[in-house]
């Protein structure tokens, strides 16, 4: 048995390592795989994206992204984002809403369909539109028939965007909702608060930082998404080409300098979610803590 | 307000939270839910709030049905058990949320709000705390602003769910006496839950006693303590004795002697006989009474509590002498209750 009175006067930090079993090499040994594991397949790609683009100057780095294919490229991705992430938020907080707050047959299924798409190859995903709205597709003729184009267009990218992304935001808030129940929101009704207002001064405020995180994530895969994009875009440069689709081409014909600099914009985009997701998770973490899903 | 519950019931997926139940309270009153856990007491409260719907019955505020009103239009005062304040808010937008979300003229303007902000803060006595967050409040302080907060919409009742409920015994007792003065000083009908029945006795005008989703019984502390109408409301509300007795022309027997209490109107055959510890009448001589061997004997505060074995069952009733009374030093008392009441054999 430990004696507590001998325990008691030894230096706080001796009695801390105390109770680590691994010796200071060992640690160091361990520190180090992860450190190299990271610098290789992450840091190390990052260097070399960043370098391959500027590898002929500022000059052709500059060139290879104000061309016209490159802009429509980075223009449709914007595009796509800035339909697909406000569906997802407005998707995210019904479904989490509906989940969290409400009792209904069904719920379990709804919960579970959320989580679909992480479970689906977003390769599949995309071939499911092409099954639908393909000329062979279930709603094919139709669309055909009344001239709407959805396939190898806009819509399609978008659509197939906006099935990958969906649980971002629900995943995010389900369980922070959950763990706030009905309290505040009956308590504003109480006050003569309208559901508007409720949801407006109370609900949101109370999820904010969630929603953010989620919304980052959301954005973050809907700008980088390639898989089911790939799928449904049909690849007609300066139409219907997001960035990744424009990397990959340009890097299929040997244009590094091209290839590397849009994706050194794809990379940046990473990187500042990065900080901003750390930020939230520095300020925010005991809020967010509820929510590590996945 | 008058408020009036009438015949409800409600049903959770066919599960009865509460059956039946009926209620008066009149305007101005100060009346206690109290009861065991699951009794229904927060379900009747949020249905009179009309955060529930009644399964069936109805409520009417005055002469008005609201049954059918939503919460906004009830315009009922609501304290939750936990506070359920808004974290993100500061205390004088949490009292002035109310004001806030009125529409039109009905709406007063910014510093209107913020003045009876602060005026409600002082009538809850923490003056100054304007700014602060709930999370920089004491736990006492937060009930306070949970009130403050329901009161500022000038409700026509004000419901407290278990108001004391999360708080240490000493800040309990003080903010009892400082709900009863805040009551008296405005006059809002107002019902509060409690489980603690020396809370409920000591602040209530009335106490509603419940148990099992039905009210039990309905009345003054007086009511309540003295003449208890159940055996429910003899066992929850303090102490009280309960024996195995007959009844034989017109007269309670124990086991085959008469114990001198006249039963004249009782159905003959098994019944239980309860009576409080301090409701008896010490005897002499034993011509008609219940007598005991002592089996134990304890000095609690002023008085002296006795354990007695009575009859071949060797029955336990408890007993409480004056602390000098001669009896506590014999080996057997004789004894009659003074207040009692007869209930059918369980
Ligand atoms: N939303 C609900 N869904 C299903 N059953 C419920 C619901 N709310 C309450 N009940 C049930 O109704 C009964 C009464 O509950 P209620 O909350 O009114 O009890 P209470 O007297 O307030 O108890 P406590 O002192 O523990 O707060 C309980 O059996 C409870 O399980
Ligand atoms: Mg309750």
């Amino acid at each position: 048995m430990a004696d507590p009175e001998i325990k008691s006067y030894e230096p706080y930090h001796e009695s801390r390592s105390a109770a680590v079993t691994e010796s200071r090499p060992a640690q160091a040994v361990l520190m180090a795989i992860a450190f190299a594991f990271l610098g290789i397949f992450l840091l190390l790609p990052l260097i070399i994206v960043f370098h391959e683009a500027l590898a002929k100057g500022i000059g052709a780095y500059t060139q290879a992204l104000v061309e016209p294919d490159a802009r429509s490229a980075i223009h449709l991705t914007l595009l796509v984002a800035a339909i697909s992430v406000p569906l997802n938020v407005v998707f995210g907080i019904s479904a989490a809403w509906a989940i969290a707050k409400f009792e209904f047959k069904g719920k379990a299924f709804l919960t579970t369909l959320i989580d679909l798409p992480f479970s689906v190859s977003p390769v599949i995903s995309g071939l499911v539109y092409v099954l639908l709205f393909g000329a062979q597709g279930l709603l094919g003729g139709w669309l055909k028939m009344h001239g709407i184009q959805i396939l190898f267009a806009v819509p399609g990218i978008v659509l197939a965007t906006v099935f990958v992304t969906f649980p971002f935001v629900a995943r995010e808030l389900i369980p922070l909702m959950q763990e706030q129940g009905n309290g505040d929101e009956e308590a504003a009704l109480s006050l003569g608060a309208n559901g508007w207002q409720t949801f407006w001064y109370v609900t949101l405020p109370n999820i904010k930082w969630g929603l953010l995180y989620g919304v980052l994530l959301c954005n973050a895969r809907a700008m980088g998404e390639f898989g089911a994009v790939s799928v449904v875009s049909g690849h007609i440069r300066g139409l219907t080409n997001t960035m990744p689709l424009h990397v990959e081409i340009l890097y299929n014909e040997y244009n590094a300098v091209g290839a590397f600099a849009v994706a050194s914009l794809l990379a940046g985009l990473a990187l500042v979610t990065l900080v901003l997701k750390t930020l939230l998770e520095m300020r925010y973490g005991a809020e967010l803590a509820a929510t590590r899903g996945h | 307000m008058e408020v009036r519950v009438a015949n409800v019931r409600k049903e959770f997926e066919r599960f009865p939270a509460l059956h039946d139940v009926s209620l008066d309270i009149k305007s101005g009153e100060l009346i206690a839910l109290l009861g065991p856990s699951g009794s229904g007491k927060t379900t009747l409260l949020r249905l009179i709030a009309g955060l529930e719907r009644p399964t069936r019955g109805k409520i009417f505020f005055g002469d008005e049905d609201a049954s059918q009103k939503s919460i906004q239009e009830r315009n009922v005062g609501f304290v939750f058990q936990h506070y359920a304040l808004f974290r993100h808010m500061t205390v004088a937008d949490n009292i002035g949320f109310g004001l806030k979300v009125r529409h039109g003229p009905s709406r007063p303007p910014a510093q209107e709000i913020r003045r009876r902000a602060s005026e409600l803060l002082d009538l809850v006595q923490l003056s100054g705390l304007e700014k602060r967050y709930p999370a920089q409040l004491s736990g006492g302080q937060r009930q306070r602003v949970a009130l403050a907060r329901a009161m500022a919409i000038e409700p026509k009742v004000l419901l407290l769910d278990e108001p004391f409920g999360a708080l240490d015994a000493q800040v309990r007792r003080e903010l009892r006496r400082w709900l009863r003065e805040i009551h008296d000083r405005t006059g809002h009908t107002t019902v509060f839950v409690t489980h603690d029945q020396e809370e409920a006795l000591e602040l209530a005008d009335r106490v509603v006693v419940m148990s099992q989703g039905r009210i039990e019984q309905v009345g003054t502390a007086d009511d309540i303590y003295d003449t208890p109408n159940s055996p429910f409301v003899y066992g929850f509300i303090g102490e009280s004795n309960a024996l195995p007795v007959k009844v034989e022309n017109g007269e309670i027997w124990l086991a085959d002697r008469p114990i001198g209490l006249a039963a004249p109107h009782a159905p003959e055959g098994d019944a239980t006989l309860y009576f409080r510890p301090h409701d008896v009448e010490l005897l002499d001589g034993c011509s008609g009474c219940i007598a005991g061997t002592v089996a134990a004997s304890r000095r609690v505060a002023g008085t002296r509590r006795v354990e007695l074995e009575i009859g071949g069952q060797r029955q336990r009733v408890e007993i409480e002498l004056p602390v000098g009374h001669p009896a506590a030093q014999k080996s057997r008392v004789a004894f009659r209750p003074g207040r009692w009441k007869l209930f059918p054999a369980a």
